[in-house]
C-alpha cells in the first residue's frame, strides 16, 4: 500500500497488521487533528450522525475517556458500555452482547477485554468498524500509535532510535504494541524487567533482551516505564513493589546514562516511586501529559480513518 | 445380518501373529476363522481389494460426555462417530457428571453400552470425585467393567494418594492413567512459548508435564506398579519416558493425533479449536513424538477425543473450554505419518489397535483364529474432506475442518457386525 490517502483497515485490532505506511499516514492523520484541541470551539462536523460505542470489560478511566472525546470532538454520538452496566454478568457471551449492539447499527465499536483476541472475536458478529482499545496481554494499538506521535514529536524521526522498555513486559499490551510499532518504523527496541516479567521468546517480536537496566537506558532516546503489579492471580511475581523500586526504577542516576535529550514516557496511571520517581516522572524529561494529549488526536484520526473506509 | 464374511484379497496386517499378506479372512459367526477352513457356501463376501485388513481400532483415551452433558456427545453418538473413524472398542474417560468413581456409575455406562456400535471400555476415577483426596472403590468398579482408573482432566497432586492408586490397582490388575501436569505450573491457556508471547496469552510452560511425568515415573519404579502416561506432548517427557522403560519400569504412554500434527502456531488466530490440555507444543516438541512413535518409546496413539458444543468455544480464547474431538480424524493422520515414512503400517496397527489393547490387558488386537472379529478396513488412499456437515460426533470442535484428509476406515466390523461400510 502506498502512502496515498487509502486507508485498507475497516477494524484496527493491533500494531501488527499495519505496514510503515499505514503508521505514517496514522500519524500525520492524527497531526492534522490535534489543531482542533486548542481551538476555543473544539469540534468538528466530520463524523455527524455516526454512533461510537464504547465497550469496555475492564475499567478504564483513562482510555475510555480519550476516545470518548475523540469522538465528540469528531460530532459522533457516543455510548458507554461498561460490566457492571452490561449483561455479561448474567452469563450473556460476548456473541450475544455483540450481536445485541450489532442489531441498534452502530458504526464504531470501541473494545476493552481483559481477554487477548477478544477484539478479533467481535470482528465475527458486527458490521461496524472494530478498534481495540486494549485486549488482555495482547494489543493496544491507539496507545503505540500516541507513542509513536509523542516521540516523532520530540525527535522529529522515528528511524534510527534507541527505545528502552523496562517493567512488567509480561502482562504488557503496551509493549506488544509499541516493540511493533518502533521496529516497524526503523528503532530498536530494548527490554528488561525482572526475570518474573520478561516472557519467553520476547526478542522473537524485535526486541532486544537486556541483562541490566543500564545496559537498557544507556545511550537511549526514549526510556518508557510500564506500570508493574506485584501480584496477579496467585502468581507471585515480585516480594514487593519497594523492592521493585530500588532494584528496577528509572531513577535519575540511571536516566543520565540515556542520552541527554531522552525522553521519559509512561502509558499511565503511574505509580509514583514504583516505576519512577517523582522527580522523574514530573521532571523536564518526561513527556507524560504530551502522551495523553497526543492520544486524543490519534484517536481522532483513527475513528476518521476507519470511518473512511465503511 | 450375517455374523459371517469372507473378506477377499485384502492386504491382512496383523502384527501381533507377525502377519501381513494378501489374502482372504474368514469370519464364521462372528469370529476369526482358521485360514485353513474351506469356505462354507453361502458365506458372503467383502472385496477387500486395495484395502487393509487390520485388528479393529481401539480408541484408549475418549471422553463421551454421558452421563450429564449428553447435548455435546453420548455414548451411542460417540460410538458412532468411532465406527466412523475405524474403531471397534473405546476407552470412556470418567469425568462425566457425576463421575464414574463408584459402581453404579460403572454400570449404568456399561447398560448405556450395550446398545453402542462398537464397545466401550469405561475408566473409573483414581479418587472420588477426581477430588485427589479419598480413593474410589476400585475392585467394585472393576467387577462392573472398569479396564482402568484415571483422575484424568484432574491430575493427582498428592503423591502419597497417587503412590497408593498405584499399589491399590495393581492388587485388581488396572492400569492407573496420569494426565500428568503439575497443576500450580498449569494455570496458562496454550504453551507457553513466542506465539503465546505474541499473542499475549498466559503459557504452560513443558515443565508442567516434565515434573508430573518424572513423577510417576518414580512411584511407578517405588511401587513396581504398571502406570500409562496419558497424552504426551513434550520432548522432555517422551526422553524421560525412554529412560525409565530402558531400565525396566513399567510405564507406557500413548499420544494424540494432534501432538504429532499440529503446533502451537495452530493458535494464531485465537482459534478455540486448537487449545486443548496439555496445549499443542512446539515443532521441537513435534518431532520428538514422532520419533517416539517410531522408536517405540510412545506406545499407543488414543485420540483424547473430547468433544464441546459451540457454547464453550465460541467465545474468548481464554474462556474456551479445552479439547477437540478426534474419533474421525486420528486414523488419517496417523496414515500420514506412514506416507511420510516415519512410521510403516505394521507400527500403525500397533499403536492404534495392538497396544491399546495390550496395555488395556484387553484381549483384542489381534486376528487370531477363534478372536472375535473386530475388524477394520482400511482404503489407505482414499481422499475426503472433512467438512461440518460430515462430523458424525455431536460436537464439531476440531481444528481439522475443511482440511482433506487421505486414507479411511471403509469399513468397521465389531463382532462380526458390519457397524460402519463405505465400501460394500
Ligand atoms: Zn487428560
Amino acid at each position: 500500500m502506498a502512502s496515498g490517502k487509502a486507508f485498507a483497515h475497516h477494524h484496527i485490532l493491533g500494531m501488527e497488521q499495519f505496514s510503515r505506511e499505514d503508521i505514517s499516514h496514522i500519524l500525520a492523520t492524527a497531526d492534522s487533528f490535534k489543531e482542533i484541541s486548542t481551538r476555543s470551539i473544539k469540534k468538528v462536523p466530520t463524523l455527524r450522525g455516526h454512533t461510537v460505542i464504547n465497550l469496555f470489560f475492564e475499567p478504564s478511566t483513562r482510555t475510555r475517556l480519550s476516545f470518548e472525546v475523540a469522538a465528540k470532538r469528531m460530532s459522533a454520538d457516543t455510548f458507554n458500555i461498561s460490566p457492571t452496566t452490561s449483561s455479561t454478568t448474567k452469563g450473556e457471551t460476548l456473541a450475544d452482547t455483540a450481536r445485541n449492539i450489532s442489531a441498534m447499527h452502530p458504526d464504531i465499536i470501541i473494545i476493552r477485554h481483559p481477554c487477548s483476541g477478544a477484539p478479533l472475536l467481535l470482528t465475527r458478529y458486527v458490521q461496524a468498524a472494530v478498534i481495540n482499545a486494549g485486549d488482555g496481554a495482547h494489543e493496544h494499538p491507539s496507545q503505540g500509535l500516541l507513542d509513536l506521535m509523542t516521540v516523532k514529536e520530540h525527535r522529529t524521526t522515528l528511524s534510527g532510535l534507541k527505545v528502552a522498555i523496562v517493567g512488567d513486559i509480561a502482562h504488557s499490551r503496551v509493549a506488544r504494541s509499541n516493540i511493533t510499532g518502533f521496529t516497524r518504523m526503523g528503532s530498536a527496541v530494548y527490554v528488561y524487567g525482572p526475570a518474573t516479567l520478561i516472557p519467553k521468546g520476547i526478542d522473537q517480536l524485535g526486541a532486544t533482551l537486556c541483562g541490566s537496566l543500564e545496559e537498557a537506558v544507556r545511550d537511549a532516546d526514549v526510556v518508557m516505564t510500564l506500570r508493574i503489579q506485584r501480584e496477579r492471580q496467585n502468581d507471585p511475581l515480585l516480594p514487593s513493589l519497594r523492592e521493585y523500586a530500588r532494584q528496577f526504577s528509572i531513577s535519575q542516576r540511571i536516566l543520565e546514562l540515556a542520552r541527554p535529550d531522552a525522553i521519559v514516557m509512561h502509558p499511565g496511571p503511574v505509580n509514583r516511586g514504583v516505576e519512577l520517581p517523582p522527580e522523574v516522572a514530573d521532571g523536564p524529561q518526561s513527556v507524560i501529559l504530551d502522551q495523553v494529549t497526543n492520544g486524543v488526536a490519534v484517536r481522532m484520526a483513527l475513528l476518521y480513518l476507519v470511518m473512511g473506509t465503511a | 445380518m450375517s455374523a459371517s464374511w469372507c473378506i477377499k484379497n485384502g492386504r491382512i496386517i496383523d502384527p501381533a501373529n507377525k502377519i501381513d499378506r494378501i489374502g482372504d479372512l474368514l469370519v464364521l459367526d462372528g469370529c476369526i476363522a482358521n485360514p485353513k477352513q474351506p469356505i462354507p457356501p453361502g458365506v458372503p463376501e467383502i472385496d477387500a481389494q486395495g484395502l487393509w485388513v487390520v485388528p479393529g481400532l481401539i480408541d484408549m483415551h475418549v471422553h463421551l460426555r454421558e452421563p450429564g452433558e449428553e447435548y455435546k456427545e453420548d455414548i451411542l453418538s460417540g460410538a458412532r462417530a468411532a465406527a466412523s473413524g475405524g474403531f471397534t472398542g473405546m476407552a470412556c474417560m470418567p469425568n462425566t457428571k457425576p463421575i464414574n468413581d463408584c459402581a453404579a456409575v460403572t454400570a449404568m455406562i456399561v447398560a448405556r453400552a450395550a446398545e453402542a456400535a462398537i464397545r466401550v471400555y469405561p475408566v473409573g476415577a483414581i479418587s472420588l470425585g477426581c477430588e485427589g483426596k479419598q480413593l474410589a472403590e476400585f475392585g467394585e468398579m472393576r467387577e462392573a467393567g472398569v479396564v482402568a482408573v484415571s483422575d484424568d482432566g484432574r491430575p493427582v497432586r498428592d503423591s502419597q494418594l497417587m503412590r497408593r492408586a498405584l499399589e491399590y490397582a495393581s492388587d485388581f490388575g488396572l492400569p492407573v492413567i496420569s494426565h500428568s501436569e503439575e497443576a500450580s505450573l498449569s494455570s496458562g491457556v496454550m504453551h507457553e512459548g513466542p506465539v503465546a508471547t505474541r499473542l499475549g496469552l498466559k503459557g504452560i510452560p513443558a515443565a508442567a508435564e516434565t515434573i508430573m511425568v518424572y513423577r510417576e515415573i518414580a512411584l511407578a519404579e517405588l511401587t513396581g506398579a504398571q502406570v500409562h502416561i496419558a497424552h504426551v506432548s513434550t520432548a522432555m517427557a517422551v526422553e524421560l519416558i525412554r529412560a525409565a522403560k530402558g531400565r525396566g519400569v513399567r510405564v507406557t504412554a500413548e499420544t494424540a493425533p494432534h501432538y504429532f500434527t499440529l503446533t502451537d502456531e495452530a493458535v494464531a488466530g485465537y482459534d478455540t479449536n486448537a487449545k486443548m490440555n496439555p496445549p499443542l507444543r512446539s515443532a521441537a516438541d513435534r518431532e520428538a513424538i514422532k520419533q517416539a512413535l517410531a522408536d517405540g518409546t510412545i506406545d499407543a496413539i488414543a485420540t483424547d477425543h473430547a468433544p464441546h458444543s459451540i457454547l464453550e468455544k465460541e467465545v474468548e480464547f481464554d474462556l474456551a473450554a479445552n479439547g477437540i474431538i478426534g474419533l474421525e480424524t486420528a486414523l488419517p493422520l496417523t496414515l500420514a505419518l506412514v506416507r511420510d515414512h516415519v512410521i510403516d503400517e505394521r507400527r500403525l496397527v500397533e499403536l492404534l489397535a495392538v497396544m491399546p489393547a495390550t496395555i488395556l490387558g484387553l484381549a483384542k488386537g489381534t486376528l487370531h483364529p477363534g478372536a472375535v472379529a473386530d475388524i477394520t478396513l482400511i482404503d489407505p488412499q482414499r481422499q475426503f474432506a472433512y467438512s461440518a456437515d460430515q462430523v458424525v460426533s455431536k460436537s464439531r470442535n476440531s481444528p481439522f475442518l475443511d482440511w482433506i484428509l487421505q486414507g479411511r476406515a471403509v469399513l468397521t466390523m465389531v463382532g462380526g457386525a458390519i457397524r460402519h461400510n463405505l465400501s460394500v
